[in-house]
């Protein structure tokens, strides 16, 4: 190692005869605290970042009714909604909105933005809920089979499949799922998250969560369940394979990485078997950097979210992102986009955390 | 001994990787044995071949590796032979931990992090033999006792980080034992240790040994080390053995030249007294009254915390002068605190605390800018040879940096003239400047770097663990050529070593470091003829010489030393 | 003993030294498969980039041939090999053309974020302090958002949504470069803080050399060996974020150059009433492209990473003992670990090496 970082570090190990690192060591409570205010600045600079693209085209008035309305109308909008201020009084009196919760109003219907996330929010969180159960189901035990079997066939085919995955964008995917499904064989549905008649059993529910698949449990009909299931067969494989591939290649990596350590040699030279080896051994170790990694997949996940919902018009977030967008109601465009900066940094932390209870080096 | 004790034994063993540049035999023609109840050492340099071989014996070759000959290997009982190079995974898989077990060279990567040491041992358990999991529990703290685990009810629950790394070595061994093997392969299992944590573990490989009447096969560079220990050597050169004979024998009289040689490179201490004291007599009248090109009072250094955590103290109070021309050795166990002091002396690292003045002036709180000038008085080497060069650029190009930095040549090729010079001064083909780093070996390069730091003629040079990264033989060329240019130059010098044998040969006076604080200082005779400070003492006593019988008598005094504790 | 027994080692030669090509040549096996195969791909690709207006049949924007309108939704036929799409162009023609439009994204794209990123990156980690921190964590946060609406909402800003052919293109490629900035700054200011540490980098403020000579002699040559890499994973990422705007709507009309993500977007209607070709064609371009630049990648990485890449086997107890501690460059690390030395050096000099097990 290099003459740097020698000194401090073997300092701290110089002091074997405590048997705990209590003082000045890493403490999981404190790295929680510390994790938690990082996520201040990351939501701050998102919300900035958003705020000032927004605007450096003008204001969302125009924006939306420029060339539709007169001047003299169009001027008296944009007074009435306050975007003749300066930039930087919008800027704080919007941060003051925020932390009260207000998100504005839509420029389309006049709806609080605040309802469009709630309606809309549930149908996206179930998407990723499911393709991320897809992306686990087939990237988590596809790496190891492919770090098991590394350089021979299963490796490289399961490989190859991985860069597929991620060279097919999830709209091609989806257009090519439903061909197949959906057209040809005709066994699932085309579009939406529900036919018409199991969206009106579900939306004439008292308390619906939004999110379908409890609603359609709620109704307590098998037949609404099984439509709601059968229509997010497609989105999920395709929005999950878009994640498999990402998860795949991560976890063999990783494997592969640690199935080269001392300590798995030690392992073998304990007669451990090779099975074992890679599933305990080299996964678990493995599993630190993979769980911080596919905390950042949550990105992914959700800018494929929006490709996939435009793909299946399946009523979510994105899909109504695409509506707004194609619409210019930039309020309501600015809302969904810090909605979604807010989820994705929270993931992070949670995700973060999560790789910390797994290193016991950060949990003592 | 009868032969029916023998655990091990390799026959006609040749071992060849595939690289990048084809295929290469590691080891060649390898015939050895080993019986129960006795320590063979397999000693050589770096590429000799010892690694690969100890590796064979429990089938750990990488893929890359094909092995002919024969490596058979009995259980302790002697009821069971297996060639190790034809059997099958799954009888291999058998033989592992059961029959043969490994200990590693670096305890804090052997062990999984991930998994608490009891959970380790007991997976070895488990993997060979139906045991219930409160019997091996059972066992596991028994074997932690055994190699001197304190608390090992408590500790076996313990994750790896909780634990130093003298006890961490301790826990690979007891994962070596708790199965009971006939052979234990050590591969440098005390290389990555201090001195004094590496006299523990020799000592518990000795119990191995004694008390449970196994076989072990020590991989290992440190003569030391192997007159320790071994019962029988063999010496590994370019993948095969030259010579084999009794520890006694081989040091007393070895047959092949490179044996020879390579007992020849290895440092003494107490070589260098003699050198110190004619050097000391030739000084001039009033020399020690003059100003000191370095002088620490009270010198603190200390790394900050992070996140308003308290940080750490590396160097705590410490005074020394360094002399015009005199070559002061700093010498301490990882973590003391010495290249702290000689990073600081180069204006690498803050002053935090006391007072450091670097010729003549003043660290604590200088700006780099006023420091600038007085660089070009200070050379440095650095410890590791793969990293001090700039692989970009050729070695002519690197040595001629100082001189480009400080105006004294315009170019790289403007200097060359220089440059050559400075090579033939550290013995280095002039050719060799137009080579990139890669291309030489650890020596050269370490060479090189001594060309480099010496190329603006500086009073002070700061040499940290110049040869700690190098194989003996070349150590001891280093050092010599290192002496030759003190005595050319005339430079001041801080050498920084953890090895006391090294500082000796070339320092005029002695500073041992103990956790940042100075413990004792003086010249060789003082402080290795007689040291006063318990620290010392049992430093000097850890250490330990090449010579068998000189040896046991050191490890006597270690005893009482700890005894006295 | 080792210092005397070195023999004059030879200067690499130039193939050696060239990036893809020391790869292909130190590959084997399957590794060197995916590396041919991400190679004639990305090659087939560039080439139609650039030969698109010789090989492809009609204009993109075409709407009518010498025997009148190609008419829309036609299915493949001698006329169009790959049929005609909802607004009646031909789909051969503007997935060929596609593949320019492409090539120049990534080329603005990469090279923008290429030297913003490298810059940032070598002065924020050579230098530390708040000034660092704070570019840290603006880019993770950066990087930690949905780039395809980053780049969404840049494309709005920069061009309004929809332009000419190169207002388009650059409207992407400058909102793919911002996005792509924090990658790039993340590695470089990784490799640079890895490299300050470095013995050769402390050797030089030893020395006193300014801070400008120690960045760009020392630091920055170093740095850079990983771009290689990133370059193609960013290629391909270029190429997804721009299908990714064109199908969203946010890219270049179709009169102004031929998009693929655009041509998938009109598609999606088609799939429902059973017409294929107007989406399996582009699509596939797509996937095509990003799979050739992805298999570069792939193997590059593989390849500078000692511990995934293969080697071949050797036959029983062959090659020269002598190698074995006459390695070119000398043993590196004493005594432990006696198979040290025996690597290959050139791609790994400063990590020094590590051996495969």
């Amino acid at each position: 190692m290099t003459s740097t970082t020698t000194a401090p570090a073997t300092g701290a190990e110089s002091a074997p005869k405590r048997s705990k690192r209590s003082s000045g060591g890493p403490s999981l409570g404190r790295y929680i605290i510390i994790r938690a205010l990082l996520i201040i600045p990351t939501v701050f600079i998102l919300v900035t970042l958003v705020f000032l693209l927004m605007r450096t085209t003008g204001d969302p008035i125009t924006a939306k009714f420029g060339g539709q309305l007169p001047p003299d109308q169009l001027a008296e909008r944009i007074h009435a909604a306050g975007f003749d201020r300066p930039l930087f009084v919008q800027y704080f009196e919007y941060l003051g909105q925020l932390l009260t919760g207000d998100f504005g109003t839509t420029l389309t219907n006049n709806r609080p933005v605040t309802e469009v996330l709630f309606t809309y929010g549930a149908a996206t969180m179930e998407l990723a809920f499911y393709s991320l159960i897809v992306a686990f189901l087939i990237g988590i035990p596809g790496g190891l089979i492919a770090a098991y079997f590394r350089d021979k066939g299963q490796d490289a085919s399961l490989r190859v499949f991985a860069i597929l995955c991620y060279a097919t964008p999830v709209f091609f995917s989806g257009l090519l799922l439903k061909l197949v499904f959906s057209v040809w064989l005709g066994v699932l549905p085309v579009n939406g998250r529900a036919s018409t008649g199991a969206t009106i059993a579900i939306e004439t529910l008292p308390n619906p969560t939004g999110f379908y698949t409890i609603d359609a449990l709620m109704t307590g009909d098998p037949a609404v369940l099984g439509d709601v299931l059968a229509h997010a067969v497609l989105p999920s494989i395709a929005l999950g394979l878009l994640t498999a591939g990402i998860f795949l290649r991560l976890v063999r990596t990783n494997v592969i990485g640690t199935l080269s350590t001392d300590y798995v040699d030690a392992a073998r030279s304990r007669g451990v078997s090779e099975y074992r080896l890679v599933r305990k051994h080299a996964y678990r170790p493995a599993l630190i950097p993979i769980i911080t990694v596919i905390g950042l997949q949550i990105a992914l996940l959700l800018g494929g979210a929006v490709l996939t919902e435009t793909t299946f018009e399946w009523k979510g977030l994105g899909f109504m992102l695409a509506e707004f967008l194609k619409a210019r109601d930039f309020v309501a465009v600015q809302g969904i986009v810090v909605l979604l900066a807010v989820i994705v940094a929270l993931t992070n932390f949670i995700v973060d955390i999560i790789a910390a209870f797994i290193d016991p080096r950060v949990r003592y | 001994m009868s032969t029916t004790n023998t655990v091990v034994s390799i026959e006609r063993l040749g071992v060849s990787f595939s690289t990048d540049a084809g295929a290469v035999k590691a080891v060649d023609d390898v015939t050895l044995s080993v019986e129960r109840g006795e320590v063979l050492a397999i000693v050589g340099e770096s590429g000799s071949g010892k690694t690969v071989t100890a590796k064979t014996i429990l089938g750990l070759l990488p893929e890359t590796a094909t092995a002919s000959g024969a490596v058979i290997l009995s259980n302790k009982a002697g009821t069971g032979k297996h060639d190790i190079v034809s059997v099958s995974k799954r009888k291999l898989r058998d033989i592992r931990g059961a029959d043969v077990a490994m200990v590693f060279q670096e305890p804090s990567t052997a062990l999984n992090p991930v998994y608490t040491v009891g959970w380790q041992i007991i997976e070895g358990l488990r993997a060979h033999s139906e045991i219930s999991k409160k019997d091996a529990r059972a066992k596991a703290i028994d074997v932690l006792r055994r190699v001197g685990i304190p608390d090992p009810e408590t500790r076996i629950d313990h994750y790896p980080h909780q634990f130093s790394g003298g006890q961490k070595q301790r826990i690979v061994i007891a994962m070596a034992l708790v199965l009971d093997p006939g052979l234990i392969v050590a591969d440098e299992p005390t290389t990555a240790l201090d001195v004094t944590v590496q006299a523990e573990i020799l000592d518990l490989l000795r119990r191995c040994r004694d008390e449970f009447d196994m076989g072990i096969v020590l991989i290992t560079h440190n003569m030391g080390v192997v007159a320790d220990l071994a019962d029988r050597v063999a010496v590994m050169y370019q993948g095969k053995v030259v010579e084999q004979a009794t520890a006694e024998q081989l040091f007393a009289d070895p047959q092949d030249d490179y044996t020879k040689a390579l007992l020849a490179a290895v440092p003494y201490v107490g070589t260098g007294t003699a050198k110190t004291a004619a050097r000391a007599a030739a000084r001039p009248e009033g020399w020690a009254e003059g100003t000191p090109v370095v002088e620490a009072k009270g010198l603190e250094i200390a790394y900050p915390g992070r996140f308003g955590r308290q940080g750490f103290r590396a160097v705590n109070g410490v005074d020394f002068v360094i002399r015009p021309g005199e070559v002061l050795g700093l010498v301490g166990e990882s973590g003391s605190g010495k290249t702290t002091i000689g990073r600081a002396i180069a204006g690498l690292t803050k002053v935090t605390g006391g007072s450091l003045s670097v010729l003549g002036h003043e660290m604590n709180g200088i700006r780099e800018r006023e420091f600038r000038q007085v660089r070009s008085r200070i050379g440095f080497v650095f410890q590791d040879p793969a990293s001090s060069f700039n692989p970009l650029l050729t070695i002519a190009e690197c040595v001629a940096e100082p001189l480009v930095v400080h105006g004294r040549a315009q170019n790289a090729a403007d200097a060359r003239h220089r440059v050559d010079e400075l090579l033939e001064a550290v013995q280095l083909p002039r050719a060799y400047g137009d080579r990139y780093p890669h291309e030489l070996s650890g020596g050269q390069r370490q060479r090189a770097s001594l060309a480099r730091a010496l190329a603006l003629e500086p009073e002070l040079l700061i040499a940290d663990e110049p040869t700690s990264a190098l194989d003996v033989s070349v150590q001891a060329r280093v050092l010599e050529l290192f002496d030759e240019l003190q005595r050319e130059f005339g430079f001041a010098s801080l050498f920084i070593s953890h090895d006391l044998a090294v500082v000796d040969l070339l320092a005029d006076r002695i500073a041992v470091l103990y956790r940042g604080e100075l413990v004792e200082e003086g010249t060789g005779a003082e402080v290795l003829g007689a040291p006063r400070d318990p620290y010392t003492q049992r430093l000097l006593a850890s250490l330990p010489v090449p010579d068998p019988g000189a040896q046991a008598e050191r490890r006597e005094e270690l005893r009482r030393l700890r005894e006295a504790d | 003993m080792t210092t005397a027994s070195i023999p004059a080692v030879p200067k690499r030669r130039l193939r050696d030294r060239l990036p893809v090509v020391h790869q292909l040549r130190q590959s084997v096996g399957l590794q060197r498969g995916m590396l041919v195969a991400g190679l004639v791909i990305t090659a087939l690709f560039v080439l139609t980039a650039l030969l698109a207006p010789v090989i492809s049949p009609y204009g993109f924007a075409q709407l009518r041939g010498p025997d009148g309108r190609f008419g829309a939704q036609q299915p493949p036929s001698a006329e169009h090999l790959l049929g005609t799409t909802s607004g009646g162009f031909d789909v051969l023609s503007r997935v060929l053309w596609g593949a320019q439009t492409a090539l120049f994204v990534i080329i603005v794209a990469v090279v923008c974020s290429l030297f913003i990123g490298v810059l940032l990156g070598l002065v924020s980690g050579y230098f530390g302090g708040w000034f660092d921190r704070v570019l840290v964590v603006v880019c993770d946060a950066i990087y930690a958002f949905p780039s395809l609406l980053l780049a969404i909402s840049l494309s709005i800003v920069i061009s309004g949504g929809q332009s000419s052919l190169w207002g388009g293109i650059l409207a992407a490629a400058l909102s793919i470069t911002v996005v792509f900035i924090p990658q790039y700054f993340r590695v470089i200011r990784a490799e640079t803080v890895r490299i300050k540490a470095e013995s050769y980098v402390e050797s030089a403020k030893v020395l006193g050399a300014p801070h400008a000579r120690i960045m760009f002699r020392h630091v920055l040559r170093n740095a850079t060996r990983t771009l290689p890499l990133i370059f193609t994973l960013n290629a391909s990422e270029a190429i997804l974020t721009l299908a990714g705007l064109g199908f969203l709507g946010f890219g270049i009309e179709p009169t102004a150059a031929a998009e693929w993500g655009y041509d998938l977007n009109k598609a999606v209607a088609d799939v429902t009433s059973g017409i294929w070709w107007t989406a399996l064609f582009p699509g596939l371009a797509i996937v095509l492209a990003v799979l050739g630049i992805t298999l570069v990648g792939e193997s590059l990485n593989d390849l500078a990473d000692p511990r995934l890449r293969g080697r071949r086997r050797v036959a029983q107890s062959a090659g020269e003992v002598a190698e074995t501690s006459v390695v070119p460059g000398g043993t590196l690390v004493a005594g432990p670990g006696g198979l040290r030395g025996l690597e290959d050096e050139a791609t790994f000099d400063e990590h020094g090496i590590e051996v495969e097990r």
